[in-house]
């Protein structure tokens, strides 16, 4: 990690420690007050605790031009990032985090769909291009490379993500130490399952000096939710599967359902931050993150539009490719959970069920 | 800017608390409005940028100030630091800082709660969520809602007074220069703090020593331009809230961070090495309000707080680090103070000592006998390495000598008439109910409560 970068954070919360006006805007402020030194692990949790919101920038004596130059959105979005690569497993793969992009998303799905597709036309050339009344998708991708596939990528996706977040809980460690309580949890969870600290004096939270808008927060839990209907309804079909009822389901069954659903949210979800964030004040963000942000909502957008788009058409000649096609995007999403924005969700629970354990606890 | 060939009801000059409430209480009565704020758009608000609340009279327990703070006792907790003050603007202040949050509110501004909040002051002080420059985003706000023009980098440098009448203020703007025509005046400008030569009129060489708390843009110049066309003044030119800040902080702008409070934990002496003030006299608030002055009048106007390591994690910490020595010698050597001096200084203080039960939360009576100037209380043996040392110089807050206003804010001209349409507020009047010593939170009140008695006022002269 950068030495200067670790500084910087040092020189802001010693600033910020010996003024504390921001100190009812949001956890990070109560967290920081408990310390008196800002190490390495102090900085990345605190990073972590916060929702990137612009309320303690512009309410800032010591912002830029001020020679303090204190840009706490800004500096603890790069102090996050670092994490993400602090705290990756493998740690090799942490470099990835800075490397993606709209563009490197887009190729990264394509080449995936385009391995596919050859695999498909190599094994099976005729399936491709066969009618499918019924829309069997084991016709075109058979049954045990589906599952032998996905499921190889889920169990190395969900190691990652666990080392990675274990990395983070342990290297933040609060003295005295402390227990997971059920209380504590259930306080972490609801913070971050309600992004209550988006608007926690009452009002939405800044996204601009002086604008205010709630529209972030809904767009977030549109994509976060949408994000967790499309994963029980990939779940509810997995247990279906394994009950031997094998896909395609009715439009009617708890799968389509709660996939159409979430499909719905992470259109709309995504859509609506990219334009959200686009529209920011640059001030707040840390431009070295567009690509992880953008890539990320790219990817979920893409999937939710080719997952919906299989269900609609998925009595057509053109499923085959289709079914592919969303393959490769899902593959794409997948293969960089653990390397892209979706860590982030992990880390700031993580971070938010420590402070209610500490802090508030 | 639409400042030339336009007669506004009202000008403000200075961009500030005491100048956005007066702008919002004309414009709220109809007045079409102007605020000439000397700093560009990132350092508008003056010293409010750096507040963070606001005493507020009230009787019972709100959302923001718990239990009730009356009248009476406001007044006499005013009193007892500042002494004398002109009694009936006074109690106008301190009965209008009732009603003030509530219209504050109505402005956007929030407030913290009062379940937490540092400093002991959740009785007595509304917090402004975010703290001052976050309150001055929400009158900005309010005032662009409104349709109050407002003009930043924008310097008064002449005033046109026919009579007893204002009629225009001379601005400049980007090099040039315009005239905001008004039927009245608010001057809301600040005091004279950040102009050094006039400081050293009052103090001499000793000014240079000066750190400047607040905006570089409070040099002074509407109150001479006000002085000079026959104003009455107000306060003695020294009078001041002066605090003890770390003398490595910057000349101006350093706010609240520069301040430190480890004084009353250990010993504090001048550069040569001696004590010369009872560290233990009283708590916080008198403590952080006479620390500036006792520097002011040192030699070189520089001080050294010295504690030990017990001292460490029992008072806010500094944004600049201590100087930190295995020995109370080689502390001397890194402060640049004569060694022997010291050792026998603190060896004297630590002998003086008597024994007692350290509390720093009470009056402890941990004293020392014996020694000139005693220290009264929590005195304990500066005998525990590592031993630190703060550099301490007195920062300026902002300057008493102002204008003399009467109570419906007019200013008082020669011969003791009041204006026709000069009105004054915030801490260019703050003079008349502050002569000497400071009590936390009440710049912003006598601003926010004078400058709604100025706005409206001079709404009502308009029309």
């Amino acid at each position: 990690m950068q030495i200067e970068l670790l500084q910087r954070g040092e020189h802001m919360m010693t600033v910020c420690n010996a003024c504390r006006y921001c100190e009812q805007y949001c956890p990070v402020f109560p967290a920081m007050e408990e310390r008196r030194t800002f190490g390495k692990a102090d900085l990345l949790y605190l990073a972590n605790l916060c929702h990137n919101c612009g309320e303690c920038l512009y309410a800032c004596q010591y912002a830029p031009p001020h020679e303090f130059g204190i840009d706490l959105p800004r500096q603890l979005a790069e102090l996050r990032i670092a994490s993400y690569e602090e705290y990756c497993w493998p740690a090799s793969l942490g470099g990835a985090f800075r490397q993606q992009g709209l563009a490197a998303g887009t190729a990264l799905a394509a080449v995936l769909s385009a391995v596919m597709l050859a695999s498909a036309w190599l094994f099976n050339p005729g399936a491709l291009w066969r009618p499918n009344p019924g829309g069997d998708f084991y016709s075109v991708v058979p049954h045990g490379v589906m599952v032998g596939l996905f499921g190889g990528v889920s169990l190395f996706v969900l190691s990652s993500l666990v080392i990675g977040i274990s990395r983070f809980w342990r290297e933040a460690h609060h003295e005295p130490a402390v227990s997971l309580t059920a209380a504590g949890l259930a306080r972490g969870l609801r913070d971050g399952l309600t992004l209550r600290h988006l608007h926690s004096s009452g009002v939405p939270c800044t996204t601009g000096e002086d604008v205010r808008s709630p529209w972030r927060r809904w767009f977030h839990h549109g994509t976060f939710y949408g994000f967790l209907l499309c994963f029980a309804s990939t779940s509810v079909a997995a247990v279906y599967d394994a009950l031997g009822w094998s896909a395609p389901y009715a439009y009617t069954s708890l799968p389509v359902i709660l996939g159409t659903a979430g499909g719905i949210g992470l259109l709309i979800g995504p859509a609506g931050l990219m334009v959200q964030r686009r529209r920011r004040d640059p001030a707040l963000t840390d431009p070295a993150q567009n690509g992880l942000d953008e890539s990320f909502l790219l990817l979920l957008f893409l999937t939710s539009l080719s997952g919906l788009l299989l269900l609609v058409l998925r009595d057509l000649t053109a499923m085959g490719i289709l079914l592919i096609v969303h393959l490769g995007i899902v593959m794409a999403l997948f293969v960089t959970l653990p390397y892209g924005k979706f860590v982030h969700g992990l880390y700031r629970l993580a971070a938010l069920i420590k402070y209610n354990l500490t802090t508030r606890g | 800017m639409p400042l030339t060939n336009r007669l506004y009801d009202v000008v403000v000059i200075g961009g500030g608390n005491a100048g956005l409430c007066a702008a919002l209480t004309a414009r709220e009565a109809g007045a079409s409005v102007v605020v000439l704020e000397c700093a560009p758009r990132h350092f508008r608000g003056g010293n409010s940028r750096h507040t963070r609340n606001f005493r507020s009279a009230h009787a019972s327990a709100t959302e923001t100030l718990t239990d009730s703070y009356h009248e009476e006792e406001f007044l006499s907790d005013l009193l007892r630091v500042t002494g004398s003050t002109d009694e009936g603007l006074a109690r106008l202040v301190i009965r209008g800082s009732a009603e003030c949050p509530a219209w504050m509110r109505r402005q956007g501004v929030r407030f913290q709660s009062s379940l937490r909040g540092t400093l002991h002051l959740g009785r007595t002080n509304a917090f402004f969520l975010g703290g001052g420059k976050a309150l001055m985003n929400s009158y900005y706000a309010a005032a662009e809602r409104l349709g109050i023009d407002v003009a930043y980098d924008a310097e008064v440098t002449g005033l046109d007074i026919a009579g007893d009448g204002f009629r225009a203020a001379r601005v400049e703007i980007g090099g040039e220069s315009h005239d905001a025509q008004g039927r009245a005046v608010v001057l809301a400008a600040g005091g004279f703090e950040s102009n050094i030569e006039w400081l050293r009129e009052a103090w001499g060489d000793a000014a240079d020593n000066f750190i400047i708390r607040g905006t570089p843009y409070n040099k002074g110049r509407v109150l001479r331009l006000m002085l000079d066309a026959g104003a009455e003044s107000v306060g003695d030119p020294r009078a001041c809230h002066a605090i003890a800040v770390d003398a490595r902080a910057p000349k101006f702008d350093g706010g609240i961070v520069t301040r430190l409070d480890c004084v009353s934990l250990g010993i504090v002496v001048n550069k040569h090495a001696v004590r010369f003030y009872d560290e233990g006299e009283d708590f916080w608030p008198k403590r952080y309000a006479i620390w500036g002055g006792l520097i002011a009048r040192q030699p070189d106007q520089i001080a050294y707080s010295i504690i030990d390591a017990k001292a460490v994690g029992r008072f806010m910490p500094s944004v600049f680090p201590p100087i930190a020595a295995g020995s109370i010698r080689e502390l001397a050597a890194a402060l640049q103070l004569p060694a022997e001096t010291l050792q026998a200084t603190v060896d004297t203080f630590n002998h003086a000592v008597r024994p007692g039960s350290f509390d720093h939360a009470v009056l402890d009576s941990c004293s020392t006998e014996g020694l000139v100037p005693e220290k009264t209380n929590w005195a304990q043996r500066i005998d525990t390495p590592p031993f630190w040392g703060y550099p301490l110089k007195p920062g300026i807050t902002f300057t008493y000598l102002g204008l003399k206003v009467n109570e419906r804010a007019r200013v008082i001209m020669a011969g003791g008439a009041p204006s026709g349409n000069i009105y004054a507020a915030g801490e260019i009047m703050a003079g008349n109910i502050l002569r000497k010593g400071y009590i936390a939170g009440v710049g912003m009140t006598i601003g926010t409560v004078i400058g709604r008695i100025a706005g409206a006022e001079a709404a009502r002269h308009a029309n």
